[in-house]
């Protein structure tokens, strides 16, 4: 497994939350970073995308249990709860313009290690 | 018309048969300017219902009540018209009602003519014509000992649907005509012989040609035996009259109108009496020398009074009376005029039971009538031909090489000859009003509402229309996939895909979404391809199968362990109790006779199930697009009226479709009799037993639009019960959209029930052995998800609170009690954390 930065850095601090092979593929993981839960899919060409995992229609922390999928092209998660499709890339809400979950960076380091890195 | 005061007319009806229906109906659409006032008096207790569809109200449950007409009609059942005072225009009940009109419609209908034979008045002797008569006959046979013989009097159209009636009940049938071939009225010699050996084969048995000499009473006063003019005699404890029709006209003969001969309110190409003020419609009317007995002709008089009530000038010239029926799966038809001294042109095929007909002019060309028995699919556009010129030989005409297109049937050919609809009058409202669905076509425009023999060449025209006009109607699954779910299917099955990748790498599009990928999930999972959590199949599933729990609305999960037929020893019971003590989990009693335990942390889950594992318990799929609960009442082994033991059947057959993946969730419930205390009618398949066995009912529905089951079979054994079931399931697992219930799934099959039962009894497509195997392989498959994930460290992985901290709890899970229980709080409103541009 080659480093690759799969969103540019914003920041200095990266976390480690698990190993790449801890996350499944075309699947979501919940991590716990200073008390804020980050959501982290893998999609199915190994790219790496973080939200927050608080689904804002439903007011639960379930986004990471959502199935992955794209959109016209755009990587996606669909809610669990009541099926509205987020932009991996931008957390924007694909059913309800108005609505955009944060995105955090994150990174599959060189020694297979994923990190990500809240403001 | 010739009226006394001002605005508003007051108009009578008397009888609220299919007729007196339609006619209310018909001018409450018209009169938009409310000119009349309506009354309608009924006898019967009832308001009016479909009394063409009574055998099937009885074999299964068919509701055949019509729409209520609107509220400004007033409608006076039970209480039959005894008098009608032309002078005053005034009516007179038997409760004592003087009603006033200003004009009178006579839909009294007909009796059933019972020949007076001796022995015609004994206990257990009955006619076929109302819904109380039906229940009449049904009381009483249920009351009979044992199994014993039935005979119907009458082989004609009427008679044969009694004798479907008397087998429905579990009677022994005989089917007595006097002329020498059933159904003498409509078929020629031939057609007659080969509709006899259909009814044999069915095991009923046909006495024809052969006169009656009376009814004998049995020890019992009863009736027990028929008797006929050459000494010979068949047992019968039960015997019903359905030898035609007389009409009903003594109203008329009381107030002085005129009548015909044998019968029949003498009316005018109007429909009007001799009096002005009095019209008569339906089978009580002589028109034109004739008493007309069939639905379609009988609207048409009640189209042309409503005409008439509102100045129009209609006239009623003659009818068409071609018939189509099915009897018990075999189809018979007749059309035209089949007895024209004319050339004709005649198939027969014994061994499939195929007698078809063609009447046509001397020179070929012309089609004058004909009969179709065992195979009538050409029916509605042969008829649609008749007095006009057939497209090619009468041969190609009998080996369905008419099938129009739709589209290119003339445009006055009548289509739907129930309500009078021609080919133009459809198209002209499939373009006016842009339909695109066959429901929405007959709901405009009437074709197809009443007989519904002429569906398909509606369907035809319809289609015809929608691909003229460039219309074409997605069926594709999502953008992913421009294949419905049945395509999906049977690409999967007979490709042998055993992966997402490859399926939408080769077929599809993109890399899916939580459309498509639950649904291949779902496929692969009822074609059997291991746990639904080994490998990629895992990615696909949805949260709930992903978790092997229900999701709720904190992001807790619900757990519900597997209680087949309801049935639970105390000890488990117990186990269940401690295992909802020690979570601290919130527990309900659920509707399908199991236990749901809410609350549950992702990360608590295995601790939980490993606990309900050890105790006996499987997982209870409540998950999953799967077999949830087979219900059940306590059946014989308890119940003082239960007939057969229902519990037993429900636990075998919970553990027979346990685990099966289907397009939505299947429920089912066993009742141990026809009390129904498990209200198997409500399910996808729900079973009765009976006397013998099992009744069978499928696709119904409870939620959010209830749907009655339909019987499908009557007094199944326990082997051919469970064969039937799993042919159903695995053809609607087939042949099902994402997310259709059985109920929705079987409206929109072609044919409905009908179609059904010749899939699954008849074998029509061939496929009963496949989907034999099928369902074998899924019960030799299956296997509890929930221990096998307990056993597989990898499978276990996923049920963490956070991947970067196992053992720290959810920290935004919170309860707080209500009850002596826990309820869910959510900590954030929605519009929390949400960033709005």
């Amino acid at each position: 497994m080659t480093a690759e930065l799969t969103v540019p850095t914003r920041s200095d601090r990266w976390t480690d939350v698990c190993g790449f092979v801890d996350l499944m593929p075309e699947r979501g993981a919940c991590a716990l970073v200073d008390g804020v839960q980050v959501a982290i899919f893998r999609t199915f060409d190994g790219e790496l995308y973080a939200l927050s995992n608080f689904d804002p229609f439903s007011g639960a922390y379930v986004l990471a249990r959502g199935i992955l999928g794209t959109r016209n092209g755009a990587p996606t998660v669909a809610s669990p709860m009541y099926k509205q499709v987020f932009d991996l890339r931008t957390g924007q809400c694909l059913d309800d313009e108005q609505v955009v979950v944060p995105t955090y960076p994150v990174r599959h380091n060189s020694a297979g290690r994923v990190e990500v890195s809240l403001p | 018309m010739n009226v006394a005061g001002d605005g508003f007319h007051r108009l009578v009806v008397i009888g609220h048969g299919p007729t007196g229906h339609r006619l209310v109906e018909a001018l409450r659409e018209r009169d938009t300017g409310r000119r009349w006032q309506v009354t309608v008096i009924g006898e019967e207790t009832r308001s009016a219902y479909d009394r063409v569809a009574l055998t099937s109200h009885l074999t299964e449950g068919a509701d055949l009540a019509y729409p209520a007409h609107d509220p400004e009609v007033t409608l006076l059942t039970g209480d039959p018209v005894t008098g009608i005072d032309r002078a005053e225009r005034v009516v007179t009940t038997g409760s004592g009602r003087r009603v006033g009109y200003d004009a009178l419609v006579l839909a009294t209908g007909s009796s059933p003519f019972v020949p007076p034979v001796p022995g015609r008045d004994l206990p257990g002797v009955f006619v076929y014509r109302t819904i109380d008569d039906l229940e009449a006959l049904r009381a009483y046979s249920a009351a009979l000992a044992e199994p014993v013989s039935g005979t119907v009097v009458g082989g004609g159209l009427l008679g044969l649907e009694a004798a479907r009636a008397l087998q429905g009940l579990g009677l022994d049938t005989h089917v007595v005509e006097v002329a020498p071939w059933l159904m003498p009225r409509q078929l020629d010699e031939g057609g007659g012989a080969m509709l006899r050996r259909h009814i044999e084969a069915l095991d009923m048995q046909v006495h024809a040609g052969t006169p009656m000499a009376g009814l004998a009473a049995g020890d019992d006063g009863r009736v027990a035996r028929v008797e006929f003019g050459d000494g010979s005699a068949i047992d019968s404890r039960v015997v019903v009259f359905s030898a035609g029709i007389r009409p009903r006209d003594e109203l008329a003969r009381g107030c002085g109108l005129p009548v015909g001969e044998r019968g029949g309110i003498v009316v005018d190409e109007g429909c009007r009496t001799a009096d002005p003020a009095i019209y008569a419609v339906g089978e009580c009317a002589l028109v034109g020398g004739q008493v007309y007995g069939l639905v379609g002709p009988c609207f048409s008089m009640a189209e042309v009074v409503a005409d008439r009530l509102l100045d129009g000038g209609a006239t009623f010239a003659g009818a068409d009376t071609s018939t189509k029926l099915k009897l018990m799966g075999v189809d018979v038809a007749s059309f035209g005029d089949p007895f024209a001294a004319a050339l004709d042109v005649t198939y027969t095929d014994p061994v499939a039971g195929v007698y078809k007909r063609l009447v046509v002019s001397d020179d070929a060309r012309t089609l004058l009538g004909g009969v179709l028995v065992g195979d009538a699919d050409s029916y509605p556009t042969l008829r649609a031909y008749i007095g006009g010129q057939l497209p090619g030989t009468p041969e190609q005409a009998l080996f369905g090489g008419t099938e129009a297109a739709g589209g290119d049937l003339p445009g006055s050919t009548v289509i739907c000859s129930c309500n009078n609809v021609s080919a133009d009058t459809i198209r002209c409202a499939i373009r006016d009003d842009s339909l695109t669905e066959l429901a929405e076509v007959k709901g405009c425009t009437r074709a197809g509402t009443t007989c519904g023999s002429c569906v398909p060449l509606v369907k035809k025209i319809l289609d015809a229309e929608l691909t003229a006009a460039g219309i074409e109607v997605s069926k594709a699954l999502c953008e992913h996939f421009p294949h419905s779910r049945s395509e999906l299917f049977d690409i999967v099955r007979v490709r042998g895909i055993t992966t997402f990748t490859q399926l939408i790498t080769e077929h599809g599009q993109g890399r899916g979404c939580d459309i498509c990928k639950p649904a291949v999930a779902s496929i692969l999972a009822s074609l059997g391809n291991g746990h639904i959590l080994d490998g990629e199949q895992a990615a696909l599933q949805d949260t709930n199968d992903h978790f092997l729990a229900n999701m709720q609305k904190n992001g807790t999960y619900s757990v519900v362990p597997r209680i087949p037929g309801g049935e639970i020893t105390p000890d488990r019971l117990i186990v269940i109790g401690e295992v909802a003590r020690d979570f601290g989990l919130y527990t309900k009693i659920t509707g399908g006779q199991r236990i749901d335990l809410f609350g549950a942390r992702v990360d608590q889950l295995p601790a939980i199930w490993k606990r309900l594992v050890d105790a006996g318990f499987e997982s209870g799929h409540a998950y999953g697009k799967a077999l949830r609960t087979v219900k059940s009442c306590v059946g014989s082994t308890w119940c003082r009226y239960g007939v057969q033991d229902s519990v037993a059947m429900a636990i075998r057959l919970e553990l027979r479709y346990r685990g099966l993946r289907a397009p939505h969730k299947l429920k089912s419930a066993v009742s141990g009799c026809a009390r129904e205390c498990a209200e198997a009618q409500s399910k996808d398949f729900g079973i009765i037993a009976t006397e013998r066995g099992w009744n069978l009912y499928l696709s119904g529905n409870g939620g959010m639009r209830p749907r009655h089951a339909d019987l499908f079979a009557t007094d199944l054994d326990d082997q051919t019960l469970i064969r039937y079931i799993d042919r159903f399931l695995m053809f609607y697992i087939r042949t099902a959209d994402r997310l259709q219930r059985t109920a929705s799934w079987l409206e929109s099959l072609d044919g409905g029930i009908d179609y059904l039962r010749e899939v699954i009894v008849d074998d029509r497509l061939g496929l009963c052995a496949e989907l034999d195997a099928a369902m074998d392989r899924h019960v030799a498959a299956y296997s509890d998800e929930w221990r096998d994930t307990l056993e597989d460290p990898d499978k276990l992985r996923r049920f963490v609170s956070f991947v970067n901290a196992p053992d720290t709890p959810d920290p935004s899970i919170r309860f707080e009690p209500e009850r002596d229980q826990i309820k869910p709080v959510l900590l954030a409103g929605p519009e929390l954390e949400v960033v709005t541009r």
